[in-house]
């Protein structure tokens, strides 16, 4: 029962990471109609950027939580600026397509540097050791990721839900001309909006980097999971995407336990089988 | 749809007499490559990317479908082949067809699965399919996870012709590659294909006007998948190995870029795209991962600044359908 336990927690933590990217996906495809193949790399950079922070200025863990997302934010804000925004109008598959494309230069750049191998990436030192909760033993730091992703997750869904901010962006998503004939800055949202989808990466870079070492492909297999977690859940709901996110991670790691074969392959199948059941997605609306 | 087709295909009235002529000219420099001392391996590695490209520009230029999981028919084609003629000893003709039955079997069962969704769900469906059979065929025995299948035979094909020989493999390949590209001509050109483009122009008012469109986008993507099988099947005698690498995601993207870059939509874009990227890839082989930064600048330049590709720029000055 142990190991089943630990596969669940592992489980847990994926998930973690499905839903904080997902989440950033959705958002920004709500406001750009853009998939961002970048997602991955730019979660990548989230954890390069807590190394360098941590190797070079001696910026440790708990600033870097703040620093790297906002960092990479404002990185993801200049592309928007500079390409991403000249892709309006333009069919859906161009900004795939380009971000694609600046998914390849960001890894190649790093992979240049860095090589392959992993950077390691020590745990805080409020956050090391363990619990032991009876029928099982919790390393602390994999607590921490889990019941931070989940506050994070729950407070964009409240931003974008619940505030007078996530009120202008719903609405901007669905009429864009007429928001900003009541003299909202679109374009100034937009951009905001790429910046807060991709702090999102980052942060699950940064929260991951501990766990899972810090390497310059970190980011290429995990964003074609969260696509097919996309696929899933649909784009239509944030706390779609949220709960998507935590439960393929949770049907993951007991796919680890009892069938360890088919754990790389477990979200594939199961995108297939609700493709042919629900093709619109457990929770998204025609698309 | 539309915008896409507004910026990217040429708006001129088709005149297949053009594309007649280009394909003769095409024709007669492939049948004289060998007499021009070209190497000739760099040529029949193009003429299987070309097809590839071929392939996939079918369902996205002509049916609007983005696939950015082709690489697992490449792969598919290219690991059946290469375990059927190595293993089970079959004539290579035998093989091919066995590669080509595989493909195609794939492109049924991933074709029921993607065109359920439109537009960009199903670039993320065919990913996500291809990086399954990416696993798959790295757990599987056969395919001999990260070694690949070496050191396949040539042998002869139907008994006669030695494929050992660069000149007879060579012409086989040429062979292979205008018998694929003409059976996508022949499909765009044909009262199917303009069912495709009308239902890339707009699907719902071909479903008004009773075509089951479902019918029409799986029957392009099988075709598809299977011809790009096909390339991978041929690329098995050029390269004498089947990989890993053939069935990766960055190969995917690589089929898509070669496209972009010689011109979604065009009938000979894909060609010139598959010759250029693999022309620049055997030049920037030394800069390692650089060449990465390079493809991915390449796709950065051309969505944003030279979005109808090569062939397809050349097609819109001249007013011309290439």
């Amino acid at each position: 029962m142990q190991a089943l336990y630990a596969q669940l927690l592992v489980g847990l933590i994926n998930g973690s990471f499905y839903a904080l990217l997902s989440l950033g996906l959705a958002v920004i495809f709500g406001m750009l109609n853009i998939i961002n193949f970048a997602h991955g790399a730019l979660y990548m950079m989230g954890a390069f950027c807590a190394y360098f922070l941590l190797n070079i200025f001696g910026i440790g863990y708990w600033w870097a939580l703040l620093i790297a997302p906002i960092a990479v934010g404002i990185f993801g804000m200049v592309l928007e600026r500079t390409m991403l925004q000249w892709l309006a109008g333009l069919d859906h598959l161009y900004g795939l397509l380009l971000t694609f494309g600046l998914a390849l230069i960001i890894q190649g750049v790093f992979q240049n540097y860095f090589g392959s191998s992993g950077l390691p990436y020590a745990i805080p030192d409020e956050l090391r050791g363990g619990m032991n909760l009876g029928f099982m033993f919790l390393p602390i730091y994999r607590g921490w990721v889990v019941v931070f992703s989940l506050v994070v997750c729950f407070a964009t869904w409240y931003l974008i839900e619940r505030t007078r901010l996530g009120a202008y962006l719903r609405a901007a998503t669905e009429n864009p001309t007429l928001v900003r004939a009541f003299g909202i800055n679109v374009p100034r949202m937009i951009t905001l909006t790429y910046g807060l989808g991709v702090g999102l990466a980052a942060l699950a870079g940064v929260l991951s980097a501990p766990i899972n070492q810090v390497r310059p492909l970190m980011g290429e297999n995990i964003i074609i999971v969260v696509f097919a977690v996309v696929v899933i859940g649909g784009m239509g709901s944030i706390m779609g995407s949220i709960i998507t996110g935590f439960a393929l991670g949770l049907i993951e790691g007991l796919t680890k336990y009892f069938y360890p074969e088919a754990s790389n392959t477990v979200v594939f199948v199961l995108m297939v089988l609700v493709l042919l059941v629900k093709p619109t997605g457990l929770t998204g609306r025609a698309a | 749809m539309t915008a896409m087709t507004d910026d990217t295909l040429p708006v001129t009235p088709r005149t297949i007499r053009d594309e007649m002529i280009a394909f003769a000219i095409m024709t007669v420099l492939l049948l004289v490559v060998p007499l021009t001392g070209l190497y000739p391996f760099f040529v029949m590695q193009g003429l299987c990317f070309a097809l590839l490209a071929c392939a996939f520009n079918l369902l996205i230029g002509y049916g609007g479908l983005l696939s950015f999981g082709h690489a697992m028919f490449l792969g598919t084609g290219g690991y059946v082949t290469a375990h059927a003629v190595k293993v089970w000893g079959v004539p290579p003709e035998l093989g091919i067809l066995i590669g080509i039955a595989a493909s195609a079997g794939l492109g049924i069962i991933t074709g029921v699965v993607a065109i359920r969704r439109q537009g960009i769900y199903f670039a993320m469906i065919t990913l996500a399919l291809s990086q399954l059979m990416y696993f798959i065929y790295l757990q599987a025995p056969f395919t001999h996870g990260e070694d690949g299948i070496q050191g396949i035979p040539q042998g002869h094909l139907l008994g006669i012709f030695d494929l050992s020989k660069p000149t007879v493999l060579y012409y086989v390949i040429v062979a292979g590659f205008l018998f694929g590209f003409l059976v996508i001509f022949r499909a765009i050109n044909s009262p199917f294909g303009e069912v495709l483009k009308s239902i890339r122009e707009n699907e719902q008012r071909a479903i008004s006007l009773g075509y089951k469109t479902d019918h029409y986008k799986l029957l392009a993507f099988i075709l598809s998948g299977t011809l790009a099988g096909f390339a991978g099947s041929l690329k098995v005698f050029v390269v004498q190995n089947a990989s890993l690498s053939d069935v990766e995601v960055g190969m995917s993207g690589l089929i898509v870029l070669m496209t972009l870059v010689g011109g979604l939509g065009t009938v000979f874009g894909p060609v010139i795209g598959a010759f250029i990227i693999v022309a620049t890839q055997q030049y920037l082989a030394g800069f390692g991962s650089w060449v990465t930064v390079i493809q991915g600048s390449i796709f950065v330049a051309c969505v944003l600044t030279f979005r109808r590709g090569i062939v397809g720029e050349i097609a819109h000055l001249f007013r011309r359908s290439l």
